[in-house]
């Protein structure tokens, strides 16, 4: 298995990549890749580092030490928006929308960033319509609930049409059916692009997964399928006996 | 967005700009010239708020330092028409020194990241520095060409000439034509800017700029750029203010106008255009009728409001007339949709 995934193009890239606060190492030494194509979910107990990795990625952190590569591009301290203006999607844990426009005003600036004032109002249509948001689409953001605000933001990333998609817990807070709708988009998604999810539920990531990566204490301990996981001792002790 | 709906977000704007307008041309027929010169100086101080309405209320930067374009473009317009000896490039040099100080200070408080609270001091510091400085300039040396700082004193302001004519000054009157038509110009332009991909861009900054940033946008570019247009703005309120007073003097620098710039937008709704306009003519004529008479304090009434507004009508008079004018329209159009039918904040007002 992964003699043939190590042909395909590598899309991200760490090397020995930490981010210490004072005294703790939320993440440590992390090398990880990702391939082209892939959906890769990121699992681990709380505090692990799970987001600490995605804010390196996304250039919301500059590691301590270590460098990041997307595409073949270092990136490492690079501002988030030279991320995202590589055609990066990303979806941060607390929801970052913005709160006093309408979902419609919302997608259109992602839209916008990338298409013609055309291209980016039928984009945006499209998006609100592929989303279910049609019913909502002049309500202002900050008073949607918390699951439809997490759909906003989905909306956002879908929008801009990115190649690689970075998305921290898009599934909190969502009703059974609402994680099962995001889970089918994640799919999507990942017909385009390549993606990386951090995810608490398991049955979320039992429903999209194909590789896990699993963080524990700012390192990787384990990278493989989910069945694999599941049969690990160590990672049964570490994480998933609390959970599943 | 295409041009059938530009112009539907913008509706609102030119039914202002059309108020403004037949105000300008019956105005003088109406009024006494005495209350037209007066009212000149009532529209370079609405194009101050405008300015602030737009870098804070569109921008979300919190400038507390406006006032100190609008003295540099007052400044800058006078002595460059005294060694011009003509008005017309003096206000074009006016504009481009307001503008590119703004850029440079800009630059270094966004692409520095500095802070919103500091950015307000930053803003007010440099405007109490230039009040000290200019005050220091009374002696026969500082003089920039033919132009006499003067110190606390100022300097008195060449009037607005015909623009093939030098020698042909504008009237009391004509000066009142053109700070009403730059006043509504410049409100249009920024009706204009804020419904464009740039000024959405800003409006979504003001929101959440971690978004803006993840969605690709280079939130310090869009900043300095509003940033600088908005002192380009004020600087034209500074050329007009000082061609209503007849002269410009440092203490348009002082601490009591920086702050008063701010109560018109706080007044007025961040967040609109129109309202910082009108609270400025409504702020205007109270603290007038209330120099007539020497029961009430000036301040103390300047105050008072100042603290009504913060404390019980927050968003100020436009959003407030906003928000009730949307809720009177909801039960109405309730029954065919659900959710909440408030537009879009920017798109809703002028
Ligand atoms: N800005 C910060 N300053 C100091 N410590 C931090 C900071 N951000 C994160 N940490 C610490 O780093 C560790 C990793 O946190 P992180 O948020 O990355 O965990 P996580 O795996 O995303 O957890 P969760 O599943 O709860 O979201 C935690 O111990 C946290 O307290
Ligand atoms: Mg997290």
């Amino acid at each position: 298995m992964s003699r043939r995934r190590d042909r395909r193009p590598v899309i991200v890239e760490t090397r020995g990549l930490s981010m210490h606060f004072g005294g703790v190492r939320a993440v440590d030494q992390v090398d990880f890749t990702l391939y082209d194509n892939e959906l890769r979910c990121l699992i681990g107990p709380n505090g692990a580092g799970k987001s600490t990795f995605f804010k390196c990625l996304t250039g919301q952190l500059v590691p301590t030490a270590g460098e990041i590569k997307i595409r073949g591009d270092e990136t490492t301290g690079s501002e988030p928006h030279e991320v995202a203006g590589l055609g990066v999607g990303i979806k941060t844990q607390v929801p970052n929308v913005f709160d006093g426009l309408s979902v419609e005003e919302n997608i259109w600036l992602s839209a916008r960033r990338w298409h013609g004032a055309r291209r980016a109002s039928s984009l945006t249509t499209e998006t609100v319509e592929r989303l279910r948001l049609g019913d909502i689409r002049r309500d202002i953001v900050g008073r949607l609930a918390h699951g439809q605000r997490q759909w906003v933001e989905l909306g956002m990333v879908v929008a801009a049409e990115p190649w690689l998609v970075l998305l921290d817990e898009p599934a909190a807070g969502m009703t059974h059916e609402e994680t099962a709708r995001t889970a089918e988009l994640i799919r999507e998604i990942n017909e385009r692009a390549a993606i990386i999810v951090v995810e608490h539920d398991m049955q979320f990531i039992r429903m999209i997964s194909q590789q896990v990566t699993l963080f524990h204490e700012g390192r990787i301990l384990m990278e493989d399928t989910m069945e694999a996981i599941s049969a690990d001792k160590r990672a049964r002790e570490v994480y998933l006996g609390s959970q599943a | 967005m295409n041009s059938s709906s530009t112009l539907r977000t913008m509706r609102p704007v030119l039914i202002f700009a059309l108020i403004g307008v037949i105000f300008m041309f019956t105005a003088p027929y109406v009024l006494q010239l005495f209350t037209i010169i007066n009212l000149t100086t009532a529209i370079a101080l609405a194009v101050l708020a405008l300015s602030l309405a737009l870098v804070w209320g569109y921008g979300g930067i919190l400038c507390f330092g406006q006032v100190a374009f609008f003295g540099l473009g007052a400044y800058a317009y006078t002595i460059s028409a005294i060694n011009f000896g003509g008005s017309t490039w003096a206000i074009l040099v006016a504009i481009l020194v307001a503008s590119a100080f703004a850029a440079l200070l800009g630059y270094f408080m966004f692409f520095g990241r500095v802070s919103d609270v500091y950015l307000g001091v930053i803003t007010l510091t440099v405007t109490l520095i230039f009040f000290s400085l200019i005050r220091r300039t009374s002696g026969p040396e500082y003089k920039i060409g033919n132009a006499l700082l003067g110190g606390f004193n100022g300097i008195t302001s060449p009037p607005l000439n015909l623009p093939w004519n030098t020698g042909s000054f504008l009237f009391p009157e004509q000066v009142f034509y053109v700070a009403m038509a730059a006043l509504i110009l410049c409100y249009v332009f920024c009706g204009w800017l804020v419904t464009t991909h740039f000024g959405r861009v800003c409006v979504g900054i003001r929101e959440n700029e971690l978004r803006a940033e993840l969605l690709g946008y280079d939130s310090r570019l869009y900043k300095l750029g509003i940033f600088t247009i908005a002192a380009g703005i004020a600087a034209i309120g500074g050329v007009l203010f000082c061609n209503g007073v007849g002269r410009i003097t440092p203490d348009v620098f002082n601490l009591y106008n920086a702050a008063l710039t701010i109560i018109w937008v706080i007044v007025g709704g961040r967040g609109t255009l129109i309202g910082p306009i009108a609270a400025t003519f409504g702020l205007f004529y109270l603290t007038s009728a209330l120099g007539g008479q020497t029961i009430f304090n000036n301040n103390l009434v300047l105050g008072i409001i100042l603290i009504f507004f913060v404390l019980i009508v927050p968003k100020g008079i436009a959003p407030t007339i906003i928000d009730w004018y949307e809720a009177r329209r909801k039960p109405k159009k309730r029954g065919r949709r659900r959710g909440s039918r408030r537009r879009m904040r920017e798109g809703a007002d002028a």
